[in-house]
């Protein structure tokens, strides 16, 4: 079917591609989902919607109430998503945004009229999640889904992004998501190891830039209660972290299987790539990845045609990620 | 038996300000053991009591976290690069 009531409903049912041309071994394929083909450009449009009529199936939300105050802190991708469902629903978004994101997230923001709250750059979304229990403790009667702590997050991926997955690529050995609010890796990883066991679940880790400078101390620190939640520390079978220079060289060797991805799908990749190392050359194996949202937001890097060495040192001082 | 240890920006002020340090060990524990003997400054926010690694702090060998190689008994070779990183929020992905 290609035609629809309503944007809401392009939601999801993304494709596959084989991106196998990039496996440094024959016996292990590699497939791409593309979620940024959901309408607002990346997977964060899952959880929005979720996130949104989890809140109006409890009542916390009322469809036509005038007046509905949501705020939430993101670095990007969750606040773009909710700003395009709560401009369909009518409500008002707060989005709490590190002051040093890319240019084109604020705008998409305002284009979809949420109204954004600086928080310090140099703390990152650490700050940004801050920042917003403190608003959020100020005003009660704002709305504040906070999609670190929401089982609505992982609850979406369990329902759609899992199940989609296995009905396409039902020879899946292993699934390699980005660790952020880590509610891709726990919704899909939870529905993979309860239908198939045997499926490895590597987690990457963002490349830290400023954000981890923002700390004073360890103890500033953050755990996703999402992650502690569903027991993430258990479920996950390795945990690699990916280097701003190796995302952004993986970002562009993207383009040659003809994916304009982001600089986060960079960072998948190369950890994809070294899983794909990790195994023996006797074994078969079908590693499926994510690509988070595609190339656009993330012109203004320079990432795919300035020198590398510049593109590096300019992502330490804004978030991509 | 050296590994180089990447400290964090935040801990570098009270670590002696060097980006990285050269510490001997057989294990992530005799590292951290041997670090924080060093700077005991730091002890409380590199492990908890019981010597386990403290929740918000990741330690990767060669950019793999040690908490899937075994913790603070994961081994550790000559040459291997050992980051330490405080958990941060991400969010974009």
């Amino acid at each position: 079917m290609t035609r629809y009531a309503s944007v809401l409903d392009l939601i999801g049912e993304t494709p596959i591609v084989d991106v196998s041309t990039l496996s440094p071994k024959k016996n292990v394929t590699i497939l791409a989902k593309l979620e940024g083909r959901n309408p607002a450009g990346s997977v964060k449009d899952r959880i929005a919607l979720s996130l949104i009529e989890a809140a109006e199936r409890d009542g916390i939300l009322i469809v036509g109430n005038p007046d509905q105050i949501l705020i939430e802190p993101s670095s990007g991708n969750t606040g773009i998503a909710l700003a395009m469902v709560c401009r369909l629903r009518g409500y008002h978004l707060k989005v709490v945004l590190p002051a040093n994101v890319s240019p084109e997230r604020r705008q998409l923001l305002l284009a979809w009229g949420a109204e954004i709250i600086d928080s310090p750059g140099s703390e990152g979304s650490n700050g940004a999640v801050r920042l917003a229990q403190k608003l959020s403790g100020e005003h009660p009667e704002w709305v504040f889904l906070y999609q670190y702590a929401n089982p609505a997050n992982p609850l979406a991926h369990y329902t759609t992004t899992g199940p989609e997955i296995l009905k396409d690529v039902p020879e899946i050995t292993h699934f390699i998501a980005g660790l952020g609010t880590s509610g891709t890796l726990m919704g899909v990883g939870r529905y993979l190891k309860e239908q198939k066991p045997d499926v490895q679940l590597w987690a990457i880790e963002p490349p830290s830039g400023e954000m981890v400078d923002g700390l004073r101390s360890l103890n500033d620190g953050y755990v996703p209660p999402i992650f502690t939640d569903n027991r993430g520390a258990e479920l996950l079978d390795r945990r690699v972290v990916v280097r701003l220079r190796e995302s952004i060289v993986w970002t562009r060797r993207l383009t040659e299987t003809g994916l304009f991805a982001g600089l986060s799908s960079g960072a998948i990749m190369a950890g994809a790539v070294k899983c794909a190392n990790t195994i023996p050359d006797n074994v078969k194996a079908t590693i499926v990845t994510i690509v988070c949202d595609d190339g656009w937001k993330y012109l203004s890097t320079g990432a795919w045609s300035d020198d590398i060495d510049d593109v590096v040192e300019r992502s330490k001082k804004i978030i991509y990620f | 038996m050296a590994a180089k240890v990447r400290i964090p920006t935040v801990l570098r002020p009270v670590m002696g300000g060097d980006a990285s340090i050269s510490v001997e060990g057989a294990t992530i524990g005799e590292v951290l053991d041997r670090l924080t003997a060093a700077h005991p400054n730091v002890k409380s926010q590199l492990l908890n009591d019981d010597g386990t690694l403290h929740r918000f702090l990741n330690v990767y060998v060669n950019d793999d976290d040690v908490r899937y190689l075994g913790g603070v008994n994961a081994p550790v070779a000559n040459g291997d690069e050992i980051t330490l990183l405080p958990a941060v929020a991400g969010g974009a992905l």
